[in-house]
C-alpha cells in the first residue's frame, strides 16, 4: 500500500489491490504507554501517554496552544457504524487523528442470528456485516493509520450469535486486536439457546485467547435495557463475574478480560450518588479485570449538548475510579447512525476532559466514611445474595430460565418482570452435541475434551501437528471469499458515487461518500408541534430533499422551539473553480512580541462618525480578547463617535504610529467616506507620511478601504493578531 | 405475567449473615459463589460440541466458509458429529492417502463417508 502524505486521501482501491494475499503484521491488544511526569508545552501532566506523531488537538489546542496535544493514558474507543467499510475507513482516519485508539466497528443488524460467516462486502444496516474481506480491508487501513498518527490502534468488532467460533477463528486469523463476547448477551437480548452460547463461548475465548484479543463483556446491555437502570446494579456485578471467571478459567489472561461499565443513572437523578457507589463497589470486586467505561445511553435523547454532558459526567467517574478504555458514544446516537463529525466530537470531547482532569486523584480522593461506603458495601452484599439464590436456584441456567435477569427490582426485590430464556428454548436449541470418548479436532486453540492421544501421544500438546499445522501456524492455508453477491458490493457502490471519488469534485456528507446529507439549525418563535411541521416546510423550500426533523427542543410553550433537520441536497461543487484568496501571513505571538518589544508601537483608536457600535474595537484593543495590547502595543483609546478632526489631532500630539479607527455604519458608504476625510486630513496637517491609517468594520472590504487613500481595510473576522501584524509589517 | 417471582426488599433479612464479614470476606464469598456458577458451565463447554465449532475446526484446517457448513450439516445427518467433523477429515484423509483438502472436498461430494471406520464406542 501506498505511503499516503497527510495532504493525500487514502484510495480505496489501494486497499483493495491484491487483499487477497495481505496478512496482519501484528496480533493482540496494544495498551498505551504511561508517560510519568511528561512535559508538553511547559506543563506536566501526571496520566498521560506518549504524544502522537500526527493528530489533532482539540479547537482551543488549535486556536491557543498551537496543536498542544497530549494524549491520555485510557485507550480511547470510537464506534463506526455507516454500514459501508470503504466511507468507514475515512473515518478511522479522522478518529486517529482525533485520538482514538480503539474502533470499534458495529456489525450490521441480525448478523448475530446467520448461522455462519458472512463473506464480499454487502452493504449494511446500522454496521457492516462483518465478514473476512471487510475486516481484512479495515485491518490493512489502519496498519497505515497507526504509522501514520504513531501509535498502535485497535481493531475491534463482535463474537457473538450463533456463529461465535467461527468469528473468532476468523478475527484471529486477520489480526483483530478486541471483541465483544459475553454468552449472557446471546441468551438474554438475541434469545439464543443458553447451552449453545455458552459452549460457543468457551471455544471462542480460547481462540481469542491464542490471538491475544482484548475481551469487553456485554453487561452493559441490561443497564440499557432494564426499566430504571440504576436498580439493576447489583446484577451487573454478577453479570460481569460471570462471564469474567467463565473467560479467565478457560483459560484467558486478566489483563485481556475488560469489564464493560455504564454509570446507571443520569441527571436530573443525583446521578453520583448511584454511578460512584456503584463504581467503586465494581472496581472493589473486579478490579483485577480491565475496566471498560461505556457511556451511559439508557437515557439518551436527540440533544447531542445532553449527551456531551452525560459523557463528560460519565468521565469523572472514570477518572475518580479508573479505567483502562474509554468508550464515547457519539453525541448523535439518541436520533442517528452516528455522522463523521460526531465520532470526532466524541473524540474530542474525551480527550478534553480526560486531560483537563490529569492528575484529580493527587488532589482529591474517596471519602473511606459515610454515605459513600455505607452504598458500597450495601451493593457488594446484594451481589453476593443475588449469587446466594442463583446457586440455590439450580445454577445460571435455571436461575435464566427463572426469569433473575433484568427484573426491574433493585434485588433482592423481585418485580416478576425479567427476561426469561428456556433452556431447551430460543435460536440454536438442540443442536449441542456429546463429544465421544474419541472425539477428536486436529487443531490449535480448541476448548476442551480432545482424544489426541489415539493418533500421536506426542501431539498432544500441539494438535495441529497432526495435519502439518493449521492456519493459525500457516496462514497460506486459509481459503479467502472475494465476492458472492454480483449485486451488493464495494465495486457497485464505488461506480456509484465515482465522479466524487478522488476527484475534483466535492458534495456535502455524513457518513457516505457525497451522500448529500446537510443538517440545519433553527430557532422559531412558537410551540413544539407547530415548529416541527414549519422547519420542514422551510427546509423544503431550500431544496433539502426528505426533510426530517431530528431534533427538536421547547424553549417556551409559546416563545419558541429550537429545530435541528437534516436532509439531503443534491449540490456538489468543482473545486477547480473555486476562487480561494491566498491565506494572509500571521506573525507568531513570539515574533510580535520580540519585534514589538525591541522597537515599541502607539496607535490611537476610536470609533470614528456617529457610531456608537465599539464591541469589534475593543475586540481588536484588549488584551482578554486577543487585542493588540496583548504583544505590548500602546493603545490611546478615544471612545465611541470621536470627530475625526479630535482623532488625528490626538494622533499627533501623542506621536503615535497609527490611527486605528472602526466604522460599522455603511449606510450611503458612509464608512468609506469617513476613511477618506481622515487620510484628507493628515495630509493636510503634513503628516500622512509618519502615520498609518488603518480602518475596520464589518462591512468593510480591504480593496475598497485602500482606494480612500487609507493603508488597509479589516472586514468580519478580522482580529488582533491581523492588526499586529500589519503594524508591525509596515509601520513607517 | 410471566409469572416470575414477585418480591419486597428483604435485603435487611437476606444479609443477616454477611454483616459479620469483613471486606474482603464478603469478596471471597462472592468469588466462590461465580465460581460455583460457571464451574458447571465449564463443564458441559468441556464435554460438548456445536456445528459453529466444528465450522471454526474446519476453517482453521483450511476449508473455506462455505466448505465448513454442508460438511458439519453432512456429519449431523449421518450422526457423525460426536466424533468431530475435523476428525472425520483428518480420518478419511489418512485412511484414503488423501490430503486434508482433497479428503474433505471428496467428502462435500459425498464420497469417503462409508468408509469411515470408528474403533472406539460411539458413545462415551
Amino acid at each position: 500500500m501506498k505511503n499516503y502524505k497527510p495532504t493525500e486521501k487514502i484510495d480505496i482501491r489501494d486497499i483493495l489491490d491484491n487483499i487477497e494475499n495481505y496478512r496482519p503484521r501484528r496480533r493482540g491488544w496494544a495498551w498505551r504507554k504511561s508517560v510519568p511526569d511528561l512535559e508538553m508545552g511547559g506543563h506536566y501532566f501526571s496520566d498521560c501517554s506518549a504524544p502522537l506523531k500526527n493528530g489533532i488537538g482539540i479547537p482551543s489546542a488549535v486556536s491557543y496552544f498551537e496543536n498542544l496535544d497530549p494524549q491520555p493514558v485510557e485507550s480511547i474507543t470510537t464506534e463506526i457504524a455507516s454500514g459501508r467499510f470503504e466511507d468507514d475507513i475515512r473515518r478511522m482516519r479522522m478518529s486517529a487523528w482525533h485520538g482514538a485508539d480503539h474502533i470499534m466497528v458495529i456489525r450490521t443488524a441480525g448478523q448475530s442470528h446467520f448461522d455462519g460467516l458472512i463473506e464480499g462486502t454487502p452493504q449494511g444496516i446500522g454496521g457492516i456485516p462483518i465478514t473476512r474481506k471487510q475486516v481484512r480491508c479495515h485491518r490493512k487501513a489502519l496498519d497505515f493509520i497507526e504509522d501514520e498518527v504513531g501509535r498502535s490502534i485497535n481493531y475491534h468488532s463482535y463474537i457473538s450469535g450463533v456463529a461465535g467460533p467461527e468469528i473468532a477463528v476468523m478475527f484471529a486469523e486477520e489480526g483483530v486486536n478486541g471483541a465483544h463476547q459475553d454468552p449472557q448477551y446471546n441468551v438474554l437480548y438475541r434469545n439464543i439457546n443458553m447451552i449453545r452460547s455458552f459452549v460457543d463461548a468457551a471455544e471462542s475465548k480460547v481462540i481469542m485467547t491464542w490471538a491475544d484479543i482484548a475481551q469487553i463483556d456485554g453487561a452493559h446491555n441490561a443497564n440499557a435495557t432494564a426499566r430504571d437502570a440504576w436498580k439493576v446494579m447489583p446484577e451487573l456485578i454478577v453479570q460481569h463475574s460471570i462471564n469474567a471467571l467463565f473467560s479467565e478459567k478457560a483459560g484467558m489472561k486478566k489483563e485481556n478480560i475488560c469489564l464493560s461499565t455504564v454509570p446507571p443513572s443520569t441527571a436530573p437523578v443525583p446521578a453520583f450518588k448511584y454511578d460512584l457507589p456503584y463504581a467503586v463497589a465494581l472496581r472493589d470486586f473486579c478490579g483485577e479485570y480491565k475496566m471498560r467505561a461505556q457511556q451511559n445511553t439508557k437515557y439518551i435523547t436527540s440533544s447531542s449538548r445532553e449527551a456531551t454532558v452525560t459523557h463528560v459526567l460519565n468521565m469523572m467517574i472514570s477518572k475518580l475510579t479508573h479505567a483502562d478504555i474509554q468508550s464515547t458514544i457519539t453525541p448523535d446516537e439518541g436520533r442517528n447512525v452516528p455522522w463523521h463529525i460526531y465520532n470526532i466530537e466524541a473524540c474530542d470531547t474525551a480527550k478534553q476532559t480526560l486531560v483537563a482532569l490529569d492528575g484529580i486523584l493527587d488532589m482529591v480522593g474517596i471519602k473511606e466514611d459515610g454515605y459513600l461506603p455505607r452504598e458500597v458495601r450495601e451493593l457488594k452484599e446484594r451481589a453476593v445474595l443475588y449469587l446466594e439464590e442463583l446457586i440455590e436456584a439450580g445454577g445460571y441456567f435455571e436461575a435464566v430460565e427463572k426469569g433473575f435477569f433484568v427484573d426491574s427490582g433493585k434485588y433482592p426485590e423481585r418485580n416478576g418482570d425479567g427476561i426469561g430464556r428456556k433452556i431447551d428454548g430460543g435460536i440454536g436449541a438442540g443442536t449441542v452435541f456429546k463429544r465421544d470418548a474419541d472425539y477428536m479436532a486436529p487443531v490449535t486453540a480448541h476448548f476442551g475434551y480432545n482424544n489426541v492421544a489415539q493418533y500421536d501421544p506426542g501431539a498432544v500438546s500441539s494438535p495441529a501437528s497432526l495435519i502439518d499445522g493449521c492456519t493459525f501456524e500457516k496462514p497460506e492455508k486459509i481459503i479467502f471469499i472475494d465476492e458472492l453477491d454480483e449485486s451488493d458490493n464495494v465495486n457497485v457502490r464505488m461506480k456509484e458515487a465515482d465522479q466524487y471519488r478522488n476527484s475534483r469534485l466535492i458534495k456535502p456528507e455524513m457518513e457516505w461518500l457525497a451522500d448529500g446529507t446537510v443538517v440545519l439549525e433553527i430557532f422559531l418563535p412558537t410551540d413544539k408541534k407547530t415548529a416541527e411541521f414549519a422547519a420542514i416546510e422551510i427546509a423544503a423550500k431550500m431544496n433539502m430533499i426528505d426533510p426530517e426533523v431530528i431534533h427538536a427542543e421547547m424553549l417556551h410553550p409559546s416563545e419558541g422551539t429550537r429545530i435541528q433537520v437534516k436532509g439531503k441536497v443534491d449540490i456538489s461543487v468543482d473545486l477547480d473553480t473555486l476562487k480561494i484568496p491566498d491565506e494572509p501571513v500571521i506573525l507568531t505571538d513570539e515574533e510580535l512580541w520580540a519585534a514589538i518589544d525591541k522597537n515599541p508601537l502607539k496607535v490611537v483608536a476610536a470609533t470614528i462618525g456617529e457610531d456608537e457600535h465599539s464591541v469589534g474595537l475593543r475586540e481588536v484593543i484588549d488584551i482578554k480578547h486577543g487585542g493588540i495590547e496583548k504583544w505590548g502595543i500602546e493603545v490611546e483609546y478615544l471612545g465611541t463617535s470621536c470627530p475625526i478632526e479630535k482623532l488625528v489631532d490626538a494622533a499627533i500630539e501623542t506621536n503615535a504610529d497609527a490611527i486605528l479607527a472602526s466604522t460599522i455604519i455603511s449606510h450611503d458608504d458612509i464608512h468609506y467616506k469617513n476613511m477618506k476625510k481622515i487620510h484628507d486630513l493628515c495630509v493636510e496637517k503634513g503628516v500622512r507620511e509618519k502615520l498609518l491609517i488603518l480602518c475596520g468594520g464589518t462591512q468593510v472590504i480591504n480593496e475598497l478601504a485602500v482606494k480612500t487613500g487609507i493603508d488597509a481595510g479589516f472586514g468580519r473576522g478580522s482580529r488582533g493578531k491581523h492588526v499586529a501584524t500589519f503594524l508591525v509589517k509596515n509601520r513607517k | 405475567m410471566k409469572g416470575y417471582l414477585k418480591r419486597e426488599d428483604d435485603f435487611q433479612e437476606r444479609r443477616k449473615h454477611l454483616v459479620n464479614l469483613s471486606d474482603e470476606e464478603l469478596k471471597a464469598r462472592f468469588w466462590d459463589l461465580a465460581g460455583a456458577a460457571v464451574d458447571p458451565l465449564l463443564e458441559i463447554a468441556r464435554t460438548h460440541t456445536t456445528p459453529s465449532i466444528e465450522r471454526s475446526i474446519l476453517l482453521r484446517m483450511g476449508f473455506s466458509s462455505l466448505e465448513a457448513k454442508p460438511l458439519v450439516e453432512m456429519a449431523i445427518d449421518r450422526g457423525l458429529i460426536g466424533k468431530g467433523v475435523g476428525h472425520l477429515v483428518y480420518k478419511a484423509s489418512k485412511q484414503n492417502n488423501l490430503s486434508i483438502r482433497e479428503a474433505g472436498l471428496a467428502m462435500l461430494e459425498g464420497r469417503l463417508w462409508d468408509a469411515l471406520k470408528f474403533t472406539q464406542e460411539a458413545q462415551r
